[in-house]
């Protein structure tokens, strides 16, 4: 079995702040690090692979750096790994980075195909289901656990806010992964010592085969108007108070607000 | 689709959800929000219902709003399953060439709508707390935080149609219902045929009916990590009690296993708006208040005088919680 993980490299947006005098995103200094449903979704490909044998291939499309999330990814076990990466790509939505991602996958050849549910910096979880759509296969998202049945069909535990479905897909399909599914492994010092020996393909625009139109900026049918920091509503009053103290004042105003009487 | 003529897109399109035949909120909610887009844009609003044996829900939706309900009804449509919906979906939108189609951002909205955005090639915008429309440009403006909250950016779809976005729950308003506004229904054939995306829904596993929903409540009484252990949120549920209300918490109090992930307030939980929110030693992390601060009044509680919170909150009481909480439950119990 052939497993393509798509991966990201992404902002730990639990560290990012906004200066206070300018309003604006500080970003200097703000780990980088892999995309944790991304992270769970490697872990799930690896575990299909130590049961039932198969290749596991990360992809990530970004930046040059975005390197160093493949790097952990075969530290943590992947056998190989692909980076896309051109200018030509930049500045897609999640539909001109589909596009992209399908035609690197249909190259690199696949059976099953894991991404993260969503990344933390834009949370949009639409990718998945998009670069299924490319590909004409069917997509099952927010998965919470994943099995094999060593032939051709894999049942997942998909999550609804009140449910489970448990689902029958033939191979080839592509799942998306909660980031609870599992907990990712650790790097092992014999892995980062071969994820640096392990050739990274590293692919351009020329390398896969996409239309110009549907690719990168001009690819992408949404433009960013404007973007700004999350304005917050106004204090209201704040006292110090306690005990009896405060259970009077809150008394008071949720009677001031005629939730009580 | 790419269009030269943005014009020949009309109509505000709202995707119906509906579970085992009881249509959602979120529905009624994108109902509100799309009545006012189509004011602004001069034209009407229909409802998209997909399911079996749904078509006596079509009324329910005209109450909230909808001029014109799409029924689609299939046996192949009676559990949630990605490729007949999308399927559907594609097909009314080609059919009626709809200008802005929303979805709801739920665990069926956002498995749906990116489908069908990469069968039609139109922009998507997830997971939209705010929708506004450039009159003079005739277009949607989507705003949506991003970066965990940290950022807002608001995005248009410019040359494509339909124009779509997925709308996070809790966030919009529902008309109020009107019994005398009735629909035109029209039924859709959508000639679903099984193919290679089909998959097989072995079974369906419901979850444990528990409490309402926090994102239903009215009153929330919610914990963050300076309740500092499970045990100690037996205060909160019994004020909550008290109250009416619910239990909700903070992403902290989840990680630390002291509550359900279902309780979780936040960017990466859920969106609620009740109309008292009780903020127990909770700081105020900005994915925090993303989810709560369209509270109607918000009272906080916290040790700590500059946490965040109080920057949101209508009462802010800087004091400890296990003197305040005890003393409240017994004013309130007298």
């Amino acid at each position: 079995m052939r497993i393509t993980v798509c991966i990201k490299q992404v902002p730990d947006t639990n560290e990012v702040k906004i200066d206070s005098v300018t309003g604006t995103l500080i970003r200097d200094g703000v780990p980088s690090i892999m995309n944790p449903d991304d992270k769970a979704g490697l872990e799930a490909a690896l575990e299909l692979r130590d049961k039932y044998g198969a290749e596991v291939s990360v992809i990530t499309m970004g930046l040059p750096q975005a390197e160093e999330v493949l790097r952990e990814a075969l530290a943590m076990g992947a056998d190989k790994a692909y980076l896309l990466t051109d200018r030509k790509l930049g500045g897609a939505d999640t539909i001109a980075t589909s596009t992209a991602l399908a035609a690197a996958i249909s190259k690199i050849g696949f059976d099953l195909i894991i991404t993260g549910r969503q990344a933390i910096d834009g949370d949009t979880a639409q990718v998945g289901p998009q670069i299924a759509e490319k590909l004409n296969i069917p997509n099952i998202s927010y998965a919470q656990e994943i099995e094999f049945d060593g032939n051709d069909t894999i049942r997942v535990k998909r999550m609804y806010e009140d449910r489970y479905h448990i689902i029958n897909a033939k191979l080839p399909c592509l799942i998306t992964a909660l980031g609870d599914m599992n907990t990712p492994r650790y790097m092992t010092p014999g892995g980062i010592k071969s994820a640096y020996e392990t050739e990274i393909t590293v692919w351009g625009r020329n390398d896969i085969d996409v239309d110009d139109m549907q690719i990168g900026l001009v690819g992408s049918p949404t433009k960013v108007a404007k973007s700004f920091p999350k304005a917050l509503k106004g204090a209201g009053q704040k006292t110090t108070l306690d005990g009896e103290e405060a259970a009077d004042y809150i008394i008071s105003a949720l009677k001031e607000k005629l939730i009580i009487r | 689709m790419r269009t030269d003529n943005i014009y020949n897109f009309k109509g505000v399109f709202v995707f119906a959800e509906q579970v085992d035949g009881k249509i959602s909120e979120i529905s009624f909610e994108l109902l509100g929000k799309a009545k006012e887009l189509a004011e602004k844009l001069r034209t009407d609003v229909t409802a998209m219902l997909l399911g079996y044996k749904v078509e006596n829900l079509a009324s329910e939706l005209a109450r909230y709003g909808a001029d014109r309900v799409i029924t689609v009804d299939d046996k192949k449509l009676e559990s949630y399953m990605t490729e007949p919906y999308a399927d559907a979906i594609t097909k009314i939108i080609k059919r009626f060439n709809p200008e802005v189609v929303l979805y709801g951002a739920t665990t069926i909205g956002r498995d749906l709508a990116p489908r069908v955005s990469a069968r039609v090639f139109t922009g998507l915008t997830a997971d939209c707390t705010k929708l506004d429309v450039d009159t003079e440009n005739h277009q949607v403006l989507m705003t949506r935080p991003a970066f965990g909250g940290n950022l807002m950016a608001t995005i248009m779809c410019p040359e494509y149609r339909p124009q779509m976005a997925t709308v996070r729950p809790g966030v919009m308003q529902k008309a109020e219902p009107n019994d005398a506004h009735k629909a035109e229904v029209i039924k859709f054939d959508a000639e679903l045929k099984n193919n290679s995306n089909y998959v097989e829904i072995a079974d369906i596993i419901k979850k444990e009916a528990k409490r309402r929903d926090i994102g239903e409540a009215n009153i929330l009484v919610s914990g963050g990590r300076g309740v500092g252990s499970a045990e100690n949120f037996a205060m909160l549920r019994e004020l909550a009690d008290i109250l009416g209300g619910e239990v909700s918490a903070s992403r902290a109090c989840v990680d630390a296993g002291w509550v359900e992930k279902d309780l979780q307030v936040g960017q990466t939980g859920k969106t609620v708006r009740p109309t008292l929110y009780i903020a127990v030693g909770i700081s105020g992390a900005i994915q925090h208040l993303a989810g709560m601060e369209e509270s109607g009044t918000i009272i906080a509680i916290n040790k700590d005088e500059s946490a965040p919170i109080f920057e949101v909150a209508d009462y802010g009481i800087v004091g400890d919680l296990n003197t305040i909480i005890p003393e409240l439950i017994k004013k309130l119990r007298s």
